[in-house]
């Protein structure tokens, strides 16, 4: 049956499961646009296109399906390079589609012409610039197929204006076949036995697991590895969520603003084993001081992540599920009680607190929440200290119920990403954690969760300033704070309300367990601005330069 | 160290601007690079010569794998091989030097393919030593304009390392 190309993308995308698409038209879609007025995929018209892609992204990490965007050429598909560099950074499988000027303009800069391909090929799994309408049903088909394999992550596709007009013979591929994309799954059996035999032997071993594990869908094996072996399990910023936060062998995030006693635990321990992490600059502080007695066993789908960072002793590229399932079946039960004695020594010692004053604790308020909300309870951040505040205090439960920018650190990520979240499931509830500096990059967002009659529910903590540059500025520029004043800010409950969305401030501590409550039990959304300290800082941190063994606390 | 790298591409527009920027985006430093369609038109051969120590190539050859683009990447630095770069030099050639010149040409088993009033333009294939030596023998004649094309290399014997089976990988 002969289709144009848009039908046939449209088409390809049904096939490929797709029921949502985030997105914003122009110009160069508009036959795409024509394509999906016809679909019974829903689209979901954003205000900005920055919004599209982390909706996307937060739909792909909340669902664990592939999520989909797409925007006009030019200026539509610049907007989403801020987010796919954020997908790209926390490996979020995620389709992009791009509209371009029509072939025969392509390179002579034409009205709304960037060259997408080009731009976005540093921050793509891959990318494709479709030149014939013939190639969009393959294109289709590896396009989900390399965003959702091996190490997942954004894969682009270009999309000429007269492509999508032109028409073929539509026929959608059954199988997918690339010759240079093969992704190893399965650990090398020796390599395997050898990881058996150090944790055998090991006294003092630490699980760091990362966002691998979710993305592998591992957290089962993780948790049963981790009983079987007795391991103390910490995680990284991508990782949490990935390990039951009640059980006692958790010992929180590591890291910059992690806990002392995972910290601790990383720089005292005999055997080190990374799950689906990439040992990054703000999980490892200075390399010297990272881990310095032990063995490490790097278990990661990306053959690249190995060695990379950290030297590995025992190096297993392979899916984390397939390898952990192997591991599992070798290892017999372990003990380790001199070792979790000693860490729940520092657990005592050198616990996650903060100081009480007059002011809403942000800290004890996501505490608070944690105990209110269910676990199945999905939360969003943008970045700054609200998000590391959740990260340390708020008590994850199950895997996919945390929506954070952790690689690139995109502030404004955080209410698209809800809104993600909130179409995918409809019926759970949403929580945007957020600060008054990331929530105002994105904040029209808002009248998308509206149209779309989402039951998010904000909490925005306001302290006029952009404080985590602020905390920077203390600790590395003498206190010389610059340009991290918001002189300004909105009334963001009566913002809110010209949403037509009800909300409340709080100023005093004693407010806050009944706000909460008003707030979930509240039908559709609600916004809560909570007023919170402009010195409240987040610690502990390590400095730059420092191990991660040492840290400044209160 | 310097080290040769065998690499096998699909021939698909754009797949030299992932190969050199990803080079360039993580910082490692490309001494030549020299691609061409190999006896499969859908693919071609890049043969990169890079500078790094065991650790930077460890990555260069593991993120070049990551490129869906990329077929094969094989180090054949530490294997017997036949490398060869193609050399043009237009050198000053007067009556007074043309005979050295020439004469010079036939030492290095060099061509001359062509010729003008004041200029000698001459061929010479073989390693880089052998072409780093043509260009200084002639060098004290006055060299006008020069052009290499980087190093081309094949495996010796009846080895190939062509796509058969599937990438290596750790």
């Amino acid at each position: 049956m002969e289709i144009t190309g848009a039908q046939a993308l449209v088409k390809a995308l049904e096939i490929e499961g797709v029921t949502t698409i985030f997105g914003y038209p122009g110009g160069a879609v508009v036959p795409l646009y024509d394509a999906l007025s016809r679909s019974k995929i829903q689209h979901v018209l954003v205000r900005h296109e920055p919004g599209a892609i982390h909706a996307a992204n937060g739909y792909a990490r909340a669902s664990g399906k592939v999520g989909v965007c797409v925007a006009t050429s030019g200026p539509g598909a610049t907007n989403l390079v801020t987010g796919i560099a954020a997908a790209y950074m926390d490996s979020v499988p995620v389709v992009v589609i791009t509209g371009q000027v029509p072939t025969t303009m392509v390179g002579t800069d034409a009205f709304q012409e960037v060259d997408i391909t080009g731009i976005t090929m540093p921050i793509t799994k891959h990318n494709f610039l479709v030149k014939n309408p013939a190639d969009i049903p393959m294109v289709v088909k590896k396009a989900f197929y390399i965003a959702s394999t091996g190490r997942p992550g954004p894969v682009l596709i270009d999309l000429p204006k007269d492509v999508a007009a032109r028409t073929i013979d539509f026929k959608y591929p059954e199988k997918v076949e690339i010759r240079g994309y093969k992704p190893n799954l399965k650990g090398h059996p020796q390599k395997i036995a050898e990881a058996v035999k150090l944790i055998r032997e090991a006294q003092r071993p630490v699980i760091i697991a990362g966002g691998g594990v979710i993305a592998a869908n591992a957290s089962q094996e993780l948790y049963e590895f981790a009983v079987k072996a007795e391991i103390p399990v910490t995680n990284t910023l991508m990782g949490l969520t990935s390990f039951p936060q009640d059980s006692p062998l958790f010992l929180g995030m590591l890291g910059l603003h992690g806990t002392r006693y995972a910290n601790l635990a990383v720089t005292e321990c005999d055997v080190l084993i990374g799950l689906g992490v990439r040992f990054a600059d703000r999980v490892t502080g200075e390399l010297s001081g990272f881990a310095p007695k032990a063995k490490i066993i790097h278990i990661d789908v990306d053959p690249a992540e190995i060695g990379k960072n950290v030297r590995a002793d025992v190096p297993i590229v392979g899916d984390v599920k397939n390898v952990l399932q192997e591991m599992l079946k070798q290892i017999e039960p372990q003990k380790h009680a001199e070792w979790l004695s000693q860490i729940n020594t520092w657990k005592q010692e050198f616990p996650l607190k903060y100081e009480k004053d007059d002011f809403i604790k942000p800290q004890e308020t996501i505490k608070l929440l944690g105990e209110k909300t269910t676990a199945d309870t999905i939360i969003a951040t943008d970045v700054g200290q609200h998000q590391m505040w959740t990260a340390q205090f708020y008590p994850f439960k199950k895997p996919r119920t945390f929506l954070t920018s952790g690689g690139l650190g995109c502030m404004g990520y955080g209410l698209p990403a809800a809104i993600g979240a909130a179409v995918a499931f409809r019926d759970k509830q949403v929580i945007l954690i957020t600060g008054d500096g990331s929530f105002q990059m994105n904040m029209g967002e808002l009248a998308t969760a509206r149209e779309q009659n989402l039951s998010l529910k904000i909490i925005l903590f306001v302290n006029k300033k952009l404080g985590m540059v602020k905390q920077l500025q203390e600790y590395y520029a003498n206190k010389n704070y610059f340009g991290v004043d918001l002189g300004f800010v909105p009334d963001f409950v009566a913002l809110a309300h010209a949403y037509g969305i009800p909300g409340r401030k709080i100023t005093r501590p004693e407010e806050v367990d009944g706000a909460l409550n008003e707030m979930l039990a509240h039908k559709g959304m609600y916004l809560l601005e909570v007023e919170i300290s402009p010195e409240e800082k987040v610690l502990p941190m390590v400095l730059s330069g420092a191990p991660i063994g040492e840290a400044v606390d209160w | 160290m310097r080290h040769t790298l065998s690499v096998l591409v699909e021939n698909n527009p754009g797949v030299l601007a992932r190969v050199a920027g990803l080079f360039s985006r993580r910082g490692y430093n490309i001494d030549s690079l020299a691609v061409g369609r190999t006896e499969n038109p859908d693919i071609s051969r890049m043969t990169i010569v890079v500078e790094g120590d065991d650790r930077v190539l460890e990555q260069v050859v593991k993120q070049l794998r990551k490129l869906v683009d990329v077929i094969k990447v094989q180090d054949i630095t530490s294997e017997q091989y036949v490398s060869r770069e193609l050399l043009l030099l237009k050198v000053h050639a007067d009556s007074n030097t043309r005979g050295e010149i020439m004469q010079i040409v036939e030492i290095f088993r060099a061509r001359i393919v062509d010729i003008g009033p004041k200029t000698l333009t001459i061929e010479a294939t073989g390693d880089e030593d052998k072409i780093e030596a043509i260009e200084n023998a002639l060098r004290p004649f006055g060299i006008k304009e020069l052009v290499r094309t980087g190093k081309i290399a094949l495996l010796r014997g009846s080895r190939t390392s062509n796509i058969n089976g599937v990438k290596e990988e750790e």
